[in-house]
């Protein structure tokens, strides 16, 4: 971790509003080929971990919201998922909420 | 005739793909992704390159494109689109052609001269072509693998609406060596390898390209 | 920490400063002060410690650079010299070509990927800058043993690296180097070479001028990227352990310089600036410091009004930063609003940051408060200059009086198996395992791409006028004599050109060397450049510019001394450059030049450990003359391919690979004649009616020719060694994908 010689008096200002987050995680479908989680399985046992029997890659996605999360935002959620977070022909996603 | 070459933030074979519509002897008409303006013009192409950096997944932004919903409504209405590449990969997100893109299967971009065979010519697209006639035209690209469920694959095929596929070894991955394919109306064409990188013997592998720029003429004659 | 502003510094002359780990010597924190008349802010400090690093102020190399100034060939071609960001030269038509290499090469081992990504980007930033369409890229790599672990890591991430921000850019990948040494192990090279072009009219350079014009950012936001990257990175070298230090490394957006370069393009089309400067290494103290210095001296620049990516930067942190995709223009406020119009639509990041000013000061203010104010120059410019200690090594002598012991290969059977050697020897196998992941096509204009001689590209579609750029070192010759391997590499890169039929116009060069605090490696650069220059004069070919890299070592073992040269040449008509190899049977084969017994440096010798002997001595009297031999004959030439590691076995596999057409070769003292590298060498291929021409051209231009043989067949036959194609094609093909997968 790089030293930092110069702290700005930004740096310190903290928020104190609620905040809270949506996390989306988006996967490809079982069926379809994955060469990255492939590629990562391969590299592992090379590296000396041999816990895995497979892996797969994917991604995720931190949405955060003022205030609590509301029903009506975690179908907006839902809807955004469907339509650009993920592409239904190949993904599955889950939408959740993490305090 | 003419022709609309659509420029989104990053593409990087418009100039190339105006180039061949110009060799094949149409006219080429800039569009603009931000104008919802399709300039009267009488068939599009959607080109190569790399759309929005292919951020989230490649053509996933573009496709939210003000002037892709004229090109969609268009294309409903038989409007002749060609998808090149990056541009394939916009009309499989925008559900104007099934299916997905997806990364290549060994992972690496792949930049090679490609025998491709020809199997469907009845598309606006490929009718300068016999069915079975090989070319060789550029493949680039990094996320080049075609993909979709068994139930899609058996209807591409059972329509005959591969209209190309890849001759050899599987460049990337894509089922049944499908390198390109319609829609039910066969005039729009999606397909992976560079045609308009092809149109003369000095810079390209051949001319075997220059096909998808004369077709697209003898559709508008019909 | 509260900010230290100038005022704080004037009052407060005795505050401890980190100037050390910052990378000051204690006589150039002195030189600070005297400058200012005070102690430093520590921004300003910061400025200086970045500007007055080795990578950024060459004060180890300028002593030695000037020569490229004072031995300067005249040439009319030359429209921007030395100095600007990049050097730019007329090649017809109205057109201009701008042209430049750089290195970035220990940011490379830390992260492959990034270290190269945003190589690229730096390079065609600089191209951008001047004003000119980038057309083309080239990559000249080098690395460690082809078979060590840690060459598994750094090249794959480096190729697709190079790859996946070139490609993204939509810039053709034209052609490169990729050599392997041991001495490259823990610092891999990564040269970037970028070629634009444009009309003479559109040349720009990086000054501001005119009080009360604007100073205007724009591009991506600024974040912690590189912060201290140069002056930390490019003054020291790694230990021998491995990457101990991971100071951050900047990250690249291939798609944010993608736009920037359109938006800019628009921008210069509508002449819109009257000043423009990249944002490279040092960020905005670089940019701001070389456009105040540039113009009347005097700049006002508001560093809260920069936008942040991360907005708990501190100002010091802002100026030091190395966020890429960066650009710094000057203009005019009558124009500011068209120019925001054009960063609208593309949707680019622009702030107005400050204005130029009739003072003599950079001013850079705080919210309000003076962190910097500085003699501009005094940060850009007048950096140390430092007259290094230079001895010639001991090794020099030791090597040059020692012979070269390797096996000459004598019946067929040794001939055969000493020509599949060459063939599958990692340094000179087919490469298409790597320029594979480049796009070659993009743009539409390449006309010659790796694994031809030169690259080359069309500028203009009508006339079909197009251009040539060939980058060539042999660092073995530079280990062997410094001052004759600069040389031959000029000959090397000019000939090049010269076989495609292009004629060579300029030069642009990336010397990469050891550590200038140890005077056996200024020595070995003293002595390049001296051989560069030199040879530069000579050929009448100016340099244009070029870039310094120094302290590629690991621990205490320095590089080869790796100068890499670059040659540009033109070609009136792209349609009849001479192709590299033929398609035809029965076509003669004949060798232009002589071939001596120079296995010293060559690859037969690295193959078999020798690093001793003595290097070729460089003719470029002779060079120039075969260069008109290669010029003249594009008329009638077939073929032409040029020798270089490899010698004529290496180019003979290189010629019947290229199309599937084999070859029937005679040779006298075919082991010598196979193996030696002597430089000058080209194989031409041409109809058996045009020998004539050819006899009175050599003879014109004294240039020795000596028949091989013919074109033709399944197999490369040389005497009583047949080597069938598929069996030549296996050896030279496996190598690259056996040991990269």
């Amino acid at each position: 971790m790089k030293k930092r010689f110069f702290e700005s008096p930004a740096a310190s200002f903290k928020r104190e509003q609620t905040m809270a987050t949506i996390v989306v995680d988006v996967m490809l479908k079982p069926e379809i080929l994955d060469p990255q989680g492939n590629a990562v399985a391969s590299a592992l046992p090379r590296l000396g971990f041999t816990f895995a029997t497979s892996v797969r890659q994917g991604k995720r996605f931190e949405i955060e919201v003022e205030g609590d999360v509301t029903p009506a935002q975690l179908t907006e959620v839902e809807k955004a998922a469907e339509v650009l977070l993920s592409n239904p022909v190949i993904e599955n996603y889950t939408v959740r909420v993490e305090k | 005739m003419r022709i609309g070459v659509i420029t989104f933030p990053g593409t990087l074979d418009d100039r190339d793909a105006a180039r061949a519509v110009v060799a094949g002897g149409a006219q080429a008409i800039s569009l603009w992704h931000a104008d919802a303006d399709l300039k009267k013009v009488d068939a599009v192409i959607l080109p190569g390159g790399f759309s929005y950096g292919d951020y989230l997944r490649c053509g996933a932004i573009s496709r939210f494109a003000p002037v892709m919903e004229l090109v969609i409504e268009a294309a409903n209405n038989g409007m002749p689109v060609l998808g090149i590449c990056n541009g394939f990969q916009v009309l499989a997100e925008s559900h104007l052609l099934p299916g997905a893109l997806t990364r290549n299967s060994d992972l690496h971009f792949l930049c090679c001269d490609q025998e491709l065979e020809i199997v469907n010519n009845k598309t606006a697209w490929t009718n300068s072509y016999s069915v079975g006639e090989k070319i060789v035209i550029p493949l680039k690209n990094g996320e080049g693998s075609y993909q979709c469920d068994d139930q899609t694959l058996a209807m591409l095929e059972g329509e005959g609406r591969v209209i190309a596929r890849y001759v050899g070894e599987n460049p990337n991955g894509s089922r049944n060596l499908i390198a390109g394919i319609t829609n039910a109306k066969g005039n729009v064409v999606g397909l992976m390898p560079h045609p308009e990188h092809a149109i003369d013997e000095l810079t390209g592998p051949t001319a075997q390209g220059l096909g998808f720029f004369t077709s697209i003429l003898n559709a508008m004659v019909k | 920490m509260a900010l230290d502003t100038v005022v704080i510094a004037k009052s407060t002359p005795d505050t401890v400063q980190p100037f050390a780990e910052l990378g000051l010597k204690p006589d150039e924190y002195a030189r600070i002060k005297e400058i200012l008349g005070r102690r430093p802010t520590s921004s300003e400090l910061a400025m200086y410690s970045v500007m007055w690093s080795e990578h950024c102020s060459y004060k180890s190399s300028k002593v030695h650079l000037k020569q490229f100034g004072e031995k300067a060939p005249y040439s009319d071609a030359l429209l921007v010299g030395i100095g600007e960001n990049a050097g730019v030269v007329d090649v017809g038509q109205g057109y201009a070509v701008t042209f430049k290499i750089e290195s970035h090469n220990h940011p490379s081992f830390i992260e492959p990927y990034q270290g190269a990504a945003t190589g690229v980007g730096g390079i065609v930033r600089d191209i951008l800058t001047m004003g000119a369409r980038p057309i083309a890229i080239m990559d000249p790599l080098r690395f460690g043993p082809a078979d060590a672990p840690d060459t598994r890591r750094v090249l794959p991430g480096i190729v697709a690296g190079v790859g996946g921000y070139g490609n993204c850019l939509g810039l053709p990948n034209i052609g490169g180097e990729i050599t392997f040494d041991e001495t490259y192990a823990g610092n891999p090279l990564v040269n970037a070479l970028c070629v634009g072009v444009m009309k003479h009219s559109d040349i720009k350079l990086a000054k501001a001028a005119g009080a009360g014009n604007l100073v205007v950012l724009f591009g991506a936001k600024t974040g912690g990227d590189g912060i201290g990257g140069v002056s930390v990175l490019a003054s020291e070298t790694f230990g021998a352990s491995g990457p101990a230090k991971r100071p951050s490394v900047q990250v690249g957006d291939p798609f944010v310089e993608k736009v920037l370069i359109e938006c800019s393009l628009e921008i210069f089309a509508e002449d819109l600036v009257v000043g423009i400067q990249d944002l490279g290494g040092a960020g905005l103290s670089c940019a701001t410091s070389e456009l105040a210095s540039g113009g009347s001296g005097g700049m006002k620049v508001q560093l809260d009004k920069v936008p942040l990516r991360d907005p708990s930067l501190s100002p010091e942190e802002i100026l030091m930063s190395e966020s890429q995709e960066r650009m710094c223009a000057i203009v005019e406020p009558s124009k500011i609003a068209r120019f925001l119009e054009i960063c609208a639509k593309w949707d680019v990041t622009v702030t107005v940051i400050g204005e130029v000013t009739d003072g003599k000061h950079l001013e850079i203010t705080w919210n309000g408060e003076l962190i910097v104010d500085v003699p501009p120059r005094t940060v850009a410019h007048d950096g140390p200059v430092y007259n290094r200690p230079m001895a010639q090594p001991t090794y020099i002598d030791q090597v040059n009086n020692q012979k070269v012991i390797v096996p000459i290969p004598t019946t067929a059977a040794e001939i055969k198996a000493a020509v599949l050697k060459l063939a599958g020897a990692p340094n000179l196998a087919d490469k298409s395992w790597v320029t594979s992941q480049y796009d070659k096509y993009v743009q539409g204009n390449t006309i010659q791409s790796q694994p031809d001689d030169s690259g080359m590209v069309r500028i203009d579609e009508k006339t079909q006028l197009g251009v040539a750029i060939s980058t060539d070192a042999n660092a073995n010759w530079s280990y062997l004599n410094p001052y004759q391997g600069a040389k031959l590499a000029l000959a090397e890169a000019a000939r090049n050109i010269a076989t495609a039929g292009a004629r060579p116009l300029a030069v642009t060069n990336c010397l990469n060397f050891g550590s200038p605090e140890d005077p056996g490696v200024m020595w070995q650069f003293a002595e390049s450049v001296r051989g560069l220059a030199d040879g530069c004069l000579e050929m009448g070919l100016p340099v244009t510019g070029g870039n310094v890299s120094f302290y590629n070592q690991t621990g205490s073992v320095a590089i080869l001394p790796t100068p890499v040269i670059g040659v540009l040449g033109v070609i009136q008509d792209v349609r009849k450059r001479t192709p590299m190899s033929f398609t035809e049977s029965d076509l003669e084969l004949y060798l232009l030049g002589e071939t001596g017994e120079d296995v010293a440096g060559s690859e037969w010798a690295f193959l078999h450990n020798q690093r001793v002997g003595q290097s070729p001595v460089a003719d470029l009297a002779r060079e120039m003359r075969l260069i008109e031999v290669l010029l003249e004959g594009n008329s009638f030439f077939v073929a032409a391919h040029d020798l270089s590691q490899g010698g004529l076995s290496a180019g003979l596999t290189e010629m019947v690979l290229r199309h599937k057409v084999g070859a029937t070769i005679s040779l006298d003292n075919p082991g010598i004649a196979l193996i030696s590298e002597t430089p000058g060498r080209v194989i031409v291929a041409i109809n058996k009616s045009d020998y004539a021409k050819l006899e009175a051209l050599a003879v014109k231009n004294e240039i020795k020719v000596s028949r091989l043989g013919t074109t033709g067949g399944d197999s490369l036959i040389i005497n009583e060694s047949i080597i069938p194609l598929s069996e030549l094609s296996k050896a030279h093909t496996s190598t690259f994908s056996d040991l990269f997968g």
